[in-house]
C-alpha cells in the first residue's frame, strides 16, 4: 500500500514540476512577492509632502518649520503664499497636511501666551494623516520643550520612560517580513491542491484513478503530499531571504517553527482539498480558493489588528488559519517564543487541520460517483 | 438567396450575437455570480467591519505592584480609554510572557513606591514596554499612553491643587489637528472606496483572463474563427458583457457602501462612470491580453493574480502608503491602473470632482488603457498560428 | 460557374518545425462542388492540417490556395463566406442551448428575417431537433452534437461544407442519418469535405484523397482504388472459436498482405490475384475457403504496405489462464437511477473466462452507464456487479487490483514522460522493484515506445499515444480489462495492431468488455450486448445478430444493419404496446 501511495506522490510531484511553466509559476511568484512587498508593505509615513502657509514675520514661526524641514518624514515642504490655496493643496493631493500659523505666532509666544497652529489635514488617507499628525505633534513638542529649556523652567515632572521591545530600532521590515513568510505559503498551497483533482477531472484522468486499486484514502495522502513539500521548500526559501537579505534576526527555535509550519500546512491544504472536491472545472477551483484566501488574509492581523474588529468577527477568526500562524512566525522570528506559547497556537490550526482534511475525505467518498 | 443586411448592420448584429453569447455563459456559471456578486460584498464587508486601521480597545497590561488611590484613580483613567483594555496584574513577571505571546500590545509599569514619590512632588517614572514587532501599533500605543497619562496629571493636579508640578509651566504652541473630508477619521472612509477598486480590479481581469482561454482549451475558437467575425467584433463580444458586469458590481459596491457603511459620496456620477469606464477598460484589456497569451486557464489565473490582483492590493495605495515605498518600487507604481483609480475613488467619494486629481488620473488610465488595447489587438490573430 | 472547382489547392507546403519533415508536403487538389470529397488516411497524416488550411484557419508555407477564387492568405471575408467548417469537437458551447447555439451563428452569419426562420425551420427539420431546442447543448448526445454542430455550420448555406471527422464517437443510427443530411446537401450543388479514420464512409464519397505523411498517396473515385484489390479478397468460415487463432497463423503467411475477424469468420487480403490463403496450415478443421467482395478498407491497407506483420510480444510474457466456462463478470439487475430518470434497467449478463464481451447501443441508451458501474465508477441503485469473483462495491480494491481500464478519450497523464506514465500506473497497481521494472521494459518492448519514453505523452503521435494507453492497461497483467471505445478516431493499421494485442491476452484467458460505436470493431467479438433505452434488447455473437435480422431482401446483412433493424424493431414494438 505504501509503494502505491509513493507512486502517486511522485506522480503528483513530477505532474506540478516538468512542465516548465508551472515550475517558474510555483517558484517565481512567491520570491518576487517577498521582495516586492516587504518593502511595500510598511505601515510607516515616509517622504511625505507637505505645505506651509506661514503669515507670520517673527523668527519663532521660523525655527517651528525648521524643525519640520529637518525631519526625515517629510520630503518636501511647500510654501502657501495665501489661505486661499489651502484647499487646492490639499484636494488636488499635492499635501497630505498644510500647517497654518496666525500672524501673532511670534508675538504670542513672547508674551507667553498660547499660539496656536492649525493642522489641516487630508483625511481621504486618514491613516497617513493620523501618523502624520503624530509627527507633527511629536515635533511640536520637541518645540515647545526647546522653549522651556530657554525659560530655564523646574523640571520635576513625572516621566515617562518608554522602552520597544523586540524591534527597538522599529524596523518594519521586522514585521512585514515574518507575515509574508506567513502568508505567502498560504496561497501556492492552496492553489496546488485546489486545483490538483480539478485538473484531473477536467482531463478525464480522474476516472482512471478511480479505477485503480487506490482507496479515497490513499488518493488523498498522495495528493497532499506535493503541496505540503512545496510549502515546506517555499517556507525555507522566504526564512532565508527573510534572514539573510533583509537581516531579521530568527531568534525561537526551527524545531519549533517546523513543527507548526506542518501543522499549518495540513490546515490550508485541508481547505484546498475540501474546494478541490466541490469543484467541477478549474475555474471554480480558482475562484473558490480566491473566495477563501482573500477574507483569510484579510482577516488574519496582518493587515489590520484583529483586537480591532466587532467581537462576533473576532470569534469568526477563529476559525482562520493564518491569525494563529502569524503569531506562531513572529514570535519565533522575534521574541523567541518558548514552546507552551506555539502549542498554544498549534493546537488549533490542528484542529482546523483535522476538520478539513476529515470532511474532504467524506466529500471526495460521496462525490466519486 | 434574400437580400444581404448593409454590411454596418451585418457587423453591428456579429457583435451583438457575440455579446448575447457571452452574457448567457455568463449566467450559466455559477462560479461567475461568486466572484462578480458575493466577492464584492464579502470585500466591501471585511473592510467595512473588519480591517479598520484606527486603534481601539488595544490589550494592556498595567502592572501595579502597590494599590493606592493614585494607582486607583489611574487605573480607572486607562479603563475609560477608548483605545485600550486593560488586564490588571500585580506583578512584572506575570506580563512578559503575554507580550511574547502576543496576547497585550503593551505594559504599563507602576513602581511600589510610586505613589510616595508622587505625594513628595518627585519626580515618579511610570515604565511603558510596548510590543515593536509591530511598529506602527507600537508608536500608537506608546502615544495614547502618553496622552492618558497627561490627562490623568491635569486631573489629579487639579483635585491636589498644585501638590503636582502642574504640565506646563508657560503657554506654548497649542496644535490642533482638523481632518478635512474625514473629520471623525473613520478609516472606512478611506478603506471602502479602496476595496471598490479591489473589486473592480478581480471582475475585470481574474474573470476575463478565463475567458479567451477556455474558447481554447475547449476547442470552441476554431469554430467562431471560421465564420466571417472579424477581430473587432471578437473583442467587442468579450469585452462589453464583462464591462457590464464589472459596472453592475460597482453600481452594488458604491451604493452598498453608501447605504450600508455610510461612507459619503460627493462627487458626481458622470465624474465617476469616465474614470471606472476607463480603469475598467484598461482592466478588461489585460485581462484579455493575459488569457490571449497563455491559452491556459491554470497560467492566466496565476498571471493574472500576479500582474493585477496583487499589485492592486499591495501597490496601489489601498492600505500602505505609495510615498512611504522605496524610490523602485514608487517608481513601479506608476504603471499600476489600480493607483490611479484608488486616489480617483477616494476623491470621488469623500472630496467632490476635484479635477486636479481625476483628470490626470483618467488620463492615465487612458494611456495604460490605450497601450493594454493595442497589444491585446495585435496579439489576437483571425487565424490558429 | 458551378462547374467551376470550389476550392483549388496549388503545390502547398505546410512545415510547423523547420527542422521536422513538413506537415503537409507538395499537395495538390481541387474540390468539386456537388459531390462529396473524403479525405482519408493514417493518423498524422496531415488530415486536420489540411482542413484547417482549406478554411483559412492556417496558411500554406509554400504554394496557394484558392477558395471561390479568393486567396486564402489574403482577405479573409470572402473566404469565409464561401465556406462553413465543422472542427472535429463540433465547436459548440455545451453551456448554451441548443436555440442559442443556432442565434449566434446566425447572426454571425447575418442571417436574418424571414431567411432566418427558414433556415431554422428547415434545419430543425432537417436534424430532428426540433423538441429539443431549450436543451443544453452538453446535455445532448454525441448524435445530436454532431448534428447541432452541423446546422449551425449550414445556417447560412456555404458554398463549401468542411467537415472534420464528424462521426467520432457517433453511433450508427446518428451516422446514417448525418450521411443522408449531406446528400442532401451535395444534391443542391454544395461541395462537401469529410475527413474519416472509418473507412466504410470512403465508400461513400464520390472522390477520395488518401493522405500519408502529407502527401496524397491515392486522388480519384473509391470504386477505381477497390478495384486494385479485385479478386485478391477471401472469407474463411466456420472457424468458431478457433478465429483469433486462425488470423495470426493466416497473417504468418508470406503472401496475406491484411486480415481481420469477422464474427466467426476472418476476412483476407491477398498480394497478387494468383495466390490463395492457405488453409491447411490454419488447422481448422470443417473451414471453408470464399471468395469475397473487396472493400475500400482492403485496398487502402493494401496501399499503405498491409497489416502489421507478426505475433503480438504479449503472448510471450502473458500468464496463461485456464480457459473454463467459469464466470468472470457477472452482472445481475443493475439498475441506475438519476432522479426520475432510468438510465439503465434491470440489466444481467454474464461473461465467461477468455471471452470479449461488447456492449453496443446508441448513444445515450444506457451503454456508458451500464460501463461505468461494470468497473466501478458508478453505483447501481440496485442490483451487484462482481468482477473475478468480488463484488465492486464491497471489495473495491480487490476488485480492482484484477481489472485494467482503458478509457475512452486519451487520459494518461499528458505532462508526464512516457516513462514515468508506465512507472506510475505499474505502481498504482501495485508492482514494485524488480517485478516493476521488469513489467516496464515488458511493455517498452511489445508497444515499441523505446523512441519516445523521455517525451511528454501528451506529445507523441496518436498511434502511439493509443499503443501506451493499452500498455498502462495491461502491465499489471489483470484477469479482466475494460476498453471504452479504445480506437475511436484511430486508423485501420494502428486499430489491426490493438486487435492483434487484445487477442494475444484473451487467448490467455483475459476476459475483455468493450464498448464501441465502430461495428466493424464489434466483429472481434465473442458476444454482444445490445442496449437501448436502459434495456439489453438483444445479446448474442455477431453471427446470431446478424441471422436475427436476415430476410430475403437481405441475404447478407452487415453488423451495422442488424444494430439498426434492432432498435428499430424495439422501437415499433414499444408504439405498438
Amino acid at each position: 500500500m505504501w509503494h502505491r501511495i509513493f507512486t502517486l506522490m511522485v506522480k503528483e510531484f513530477l505532474a506540478l514540476w516538468r512542465d516548465p511553466k508551472s515550475r517558474a509559476i510555483i517558484i517565481g511568484p512567491p520570491i518576487f512577492q517577498m521582495l516586492i512587498f516587504s518593502f511595500a508593505a510598511t505601515q510607516e509615513v515616509k517622504n511625505v509632502n507637505i505645505a506651509v502657509q506661514n503669515r507670520d514675520w517673527g523668527t519663532s514661526s521660523r525655527d517651528l518649520i525648521a524643525l519640520f524641514e529637518g525631519s526625515p518624514n517629510f520630503s518636501k515642504i511647500e510654501f502657501l503664499d495665501d489661505e486661499s490655496q489651502i484647499p487646492q493643496a490639499i484636494d488636488s493631493r499635492r499635501a497630505l497636511m498644510v500647517l497654518s500659523i496666525q500672524s501673532d505666532f511670534s508675538r504670542r509666544l513672547a508674551a507667553r501666551e498660547t499660539a496656536d497652529v492649525q493642522m489641516l489635514l487630508d483625511g481621504r488617507r486618514s491613516n497617513a494623516a493620523q501618523i502624520v499628525a503624530g509627527y507633527a505633534t511629536e515635533i511640536v513638542g520637541r518645540f515647545n520643550a526647546s522653549l522651556l529649556q530657554n525659560e530655564r523652567a523646574p523640571s520635576s515632572e513625572t516621566i515617562v520612560v518608554g522602552r520597544i521591545w523586540f524591534n527597538p530600532n522599529q524596523l518594519t521590515t521586522w514585521n512585514t517580513v515574518p507575515s509574508l513568510v506567513a502568508i505567502l505559503t498560504t496561497s501556492m498551497g492552496l492553489l496546488v491542491t485546489a486545483l490538483s483533482v480539478a485538473r484531473e477531472r477536467e482531463l478525464g484522468t480522474f476516472e482512471q484513478l478511480l479505477v485503480s486499486p487506490l482507496g479515497p484514502l490513499e488518493i488523498i495522502v498522495g495528493k497532499t503530499a506535493p503541496a505540503f513539500l512545496i510549502g515546506l521548500v517555499q517556507a525555507t526559501n522566504m526564512v532565508l531571504i527573510g534572514v539573510f537579505l533583509f537581516r531579521v534576526p530568527f531568534l525561537g527555535s526551527v524545531w519549533l517553527l517546523y513543527v507548526s509550519m506542518a501543522v499549518y500546512l495540513f490546515s490550508i491544504i485541508g481547505v484546498g482539498l475540501f474546494i478541490s472536491s466541490l469543484a467541477k472545472t478549474q475555474q471554480q477551483a480558482i475562484l473558490g480558493a480566491f473566495v477563501f484566501m482573500v477574507p483569510a488574509m484579510s482577516l488574519s492581523g496582518f493587515a489590520s489588528p484583529i483586537e480591532n474588529m466587532p467581537d462576533w468577527l473576532q470569534t469568526m477568526t477563529l476559525a482562520n488559519p493564518v491569525r494563529y500562524y502569524i503569531v506562531i512566525v513572529k514570535g519565533l522570528f522575534l521574541k523567541n517564543a518558548p514552546a507552551e506559547v506555539i502549542f498554544a497556537n498549534v493546537w488549533p490550526m490542528g484542529l482546523i487541520a483535522l476538520v478539513t482534511l476529515s470532511s474532504a475525505a467524506w466529500l471526495f467518498r460521496h462525490r466519486m460517483e | 438567396m434574400s437580400a444581404q443586411e448593409s454590411p454596418t448592420r451585418a457587423w453591428f448584429r456579429r457583435v451583438a450575437g457575440l455579446v448575447r453569447k457571452e452574457r448567457l455563459q455568463i449566467r450559466r456559471d455559477a462560479s461567475s455570480y461568486l466572484i462578480a456578486g458575493v466577492m464584492p460584498l464579502l470585500l466591501l464587508f471585511i473592510y467595512g467591519y473588519g480591517v479598520t486601521l484606527d486603534l481601539r480597545r488595544i490589550p494592556l497590561a498595567l502592572v501595579i505592584e502597590r494599590s493606592t488611590p493614585e494607582s486607583a484613580t489611574l487605573l480607572t483613567s486607562f479603563r475609560n480609554s477608548p483605545y485600550f483594555d486593560v488586564v490588571l496584574t500585580h506583578h512584572r513577571a506575570n506580563v512578559e510572557d503575554r507580550l511574547i505571546a502576543g496576547t497585550v500590545k503593551g505594559v504599563v509599569v507602576l513602581a511600589a513606591d510610586f505613589s510616595d514619590r508622587t505625594e513628595r512632588g518627585e519626580a515618579a517614572p511610570i515604565q511603558v514596554i510596548v510590543d515593536g514587532s509591530d511598529p506602527n501599533t507600537a508608536g500608537l500605543v506608546f502615544n495614547y499612553v502618553q496622552g492618558v497619562w497627561a490627562n490623568w496629571l491635569d486631573q489629579i493636579s487639579i483635585e491636589r491643587r498644585g501638590t503636582i508640578a502642574p504640565r506646563r509651566t508657560i503657554s506654548a504652541v497649542v496644535i490642533e489637528p482638523r481632518y478635512w473630508f474625514n473629520p471623525d477619521v473613520r478609516s472606512q472612509n478611506f478603506l471602502i472606496p479602496g476595496s471598490v477598486a479591489i473589486i473592480m480590479t478581480l471582475i475585470g481581469t481574474l474573470l476575463t483572463a478565463l475567458v479567451v482561454a477556455r474558447e481554447w482549451e475547449r476547442g470552441t475558437i476554431e469554430a467562431l474563427m471560421a465564420t466571417p467575425m472579424g477581430r473587432a467584433e471578437f473583442l467587442l463580444g468579450k469585452l462589453i458583457p464583462y464591462y457590464v458586469l464589472g459596472m453592475t458590481a460597482m453600481a452594488i459596491s458604491v451604493v452598498t457602501a453608501v447605504q450600508v457603511f455610510h461612507v459619503p459620496f460627493r462627487g458626481s456620477i458622470p465624474a465617476l462612470l469616465i474614470v471606472s469606464s476607463t480603469f475598467l477598460i484598461a482592466m478588461l484589456s489585460l485581462g484579455l491580453l493575459i488569457s490571449t497569451l497563455t491559452r491556459n486557464q491554470f497560467a492566466a489565473s496565476q498571471v493574472a493574480l500576479l500582474t493585477a490582483f496583487l499589485p492592486a492590493f499591495e501597490l496601489s495605495g489601498f492600505i500602505f502608503e505609495i510615498d512611504a515605498m522605496p524610490l523602485p518600487i514608487r517608481t513601479l507604481t506608476y504603471f499600476l491602473p489600480a493607483r490611479y483609480f484608488v486616489s480617483s475613488l477616494q476623491t470621488l467619494f469623500l472630496a467632490g470632482d476635484v479635477w486636479s486629481v481625476l483628470g490626470p488620473a483618467t488620463l492615465a488610465l487612458a494611456i495604460i488603457a490605450s497601450v493594454f488595447l493595442t497589444l491585446l489587438v495585435r496579439s489576437t490573430r483571425m487565424r490558429l498560428e | 460557374m458551378s462547374d467551376e472547382a470550389l476550392a483549388v489547392v496549388e503545390g502547398i507546403v505546410k512545415r510547423f518545425d523547420p527542422q521536422a519533415p513538413p506537415a503537409i508536403d507538395h499537395l495538390s487538389l481541387q474540390i468539386e462542388p456537388g459531390q462529396v470529397t473524403g479525405l482519408v488516411g493514417p493518423d498524422g497524416a496531415g488530415k486536420t492540417t489540411l482542413m484547417r488550411l482549406l478554411a483559412a484557419l492556417l496558411t500554406p508555407s509554400e504554394g496557394r490556395i484558392t477558395i471561390c477564387g479568393h486567396d486564402t492568405t489574403g482577405d479573409l471575408a470572402p473566404v469565409r463566406e464561401s465556406l462553413s467548417y465543422m472542427p472535429q469537437r463540433f465547436g459548440l458551447y455545451e453551456d448554451l442551448t441548443v436555440q442559442e447555439n443556432l442565434d449566434l451563428y446566425a447572426d454571425l452569419r447575418g442571417v436574418v428575417g424571414l431567411e432566418r426562420r427558414n433556415a431554422y425551420q428547415r434545419l430543425l427539420a432537417f436534424t430532428a431537433l426540433g423538441p429539443f431546442t431549450d436543451r443544453l447543448a452538453g446535455q445532448l448526445s454525441g448524435g445530436m452534437k454532431q448534428k447541432l454542430g452541423l446546422a449551425c455550420a449550414l445556417i447560412r448555406t456555404p458554398r463549401l461544407l468542411l467537415l472534420d471527422e464528424p462521426s467520432v464517437g457517433v453511433d450508427p443510427i446518428s451516422r446514417r442519418e448525418l450521411w443522408q443530411m449531406v446528400y442532401e446537401l451535395v444534391d443542391q450543388g454544395i461541395g462537401v469535405v469529410w475527413s474519416t479514420a472509418y473507412l466504410d464512409e470512403a465508400e461513400r464519397c464520390a472522390t477520395v484523397v488518401l493522405l500519408s505523411e502529407g502527401r496524397a498517396l491515392y486522388q480519384g473515385p473509391p470504386k477505381e482504388l477497390t478495384a486494385r484489390v479485385e479478386g485478391r479478397t477471401y472469407l474463411i468460415e466456420n472457424l468458431g472459436s478457433q478465429r483469433r487463432k486462425a488470423l495470426t497463423l493466416a497473417l504468418r503467411q508470406k503472401d496475406v498482405v491484411d486480415g481481420v475477424v469477422q464474427g466467426s469468420s476472418v476476412r483476407l487480403v491477398m498480394a497478387n490475384q494468383e495466390t490463395r490463403p492457405n488453409l491447411a496450415e490454419l488447422g481448422v478443421a470443417g473451414a471453408t475457403l470464399t471468395q469475397a467482395a473487396p472493400r475500400f478498407e482492403d485496398a487502402f491497407v493494401d496501399l499503405l504496405g498491409g497489416a502489421p506483420k507478426g505475433e503480438s510480444a504479449l503472448a510471450k510474457f502473458c500468464q496463461q489462464r485456464l480457459a473454463s466456462q467459469e464466470t468472470v463478470i457477472e452482472a445481475s439487475n443493475l439498475t441506475k437511477r438519476f432522479g426520475s430518470f432510468t438510465a439503465a434497467d434491470q440489466i444481467s449478463f454474464r461473461i465467461g473466462r477468455g471471452e470479449i464481451f461488447g456492449l453496443l447501443g446508441p448513444n445515450g441508451a444506457g451503454k456508458s452507464t451500464t460501463f461505468k458501474m461494470m468497473c466501478g465508477l458508478l453505483r447501481p441503485t440496485s442490483g451487484t456487479a462482481k468482477v473475478a469473483g468480488y463484488n465492486l462495491y464491497k471489495a473495491g480494491g480487490a476488485a480492482r487490483r484484477q481489472l485494467g481500464y482503458m478509457a475512452q478519450k486519451f487520459s494518461l497523464y499528458g505532462d508526464l514522460s512516457v516513462r514515468q506514465n508506465l512507472r506510475f500506473f505499474s505502481g498504482v497497481y501495485g508492482l514494485a522493484g524488480a517485478a516493476q521494472e521488469d513489467a516496464m521494459r515488458r511493455m517498452i518492448e511489445t508497444f515499441k515506445l523505446h523512441a519516445f519514453l523521455d517525451q511528454n505523452a501528451g506529445g507523441i503521435p496518436l498511434g502511439f499515444k493509443q499503443r501506451l494507453a493499452l500498455a498502462c492497461a495491461l502491465m499489471h497483467d489483470p484477469a479482466v480489462l475494460f476498453l471504452d471505445e479504445p480506437t475511436s478516431g484511430v486508423d485501420p493499421i494502428t486499430r489491426r495492431e490493438f486487435w492483434s494485442h487484445i487477442n494475444a491476452v484473451v487467448e490467455h484467458g483475459v476476459t475483455v468488455m468493450v464498448t464501441t460505436h465502430f461495428l466493424d470493431e464489434a466483429e472481434y467479438c465473442d458476444r454482444i450486448g445490445l442496449v437501448y433505452q436502459g434495456h439489453m434488447i438483444a445479446e448474442g455473437s455477431p453471427d446470431a445478430l446478424k441471422g436475427s435480422v436476415q430476410t430475403t431482401d437481405r441475404p447478407e446483412p452487415t453488423l451495422e444493419d442488424a444494430f439498426i433493424e434492432l432498435v428499430e424493431a424495439y422501437d415499433r414494438r414499444r408504439i405498438a404496446s
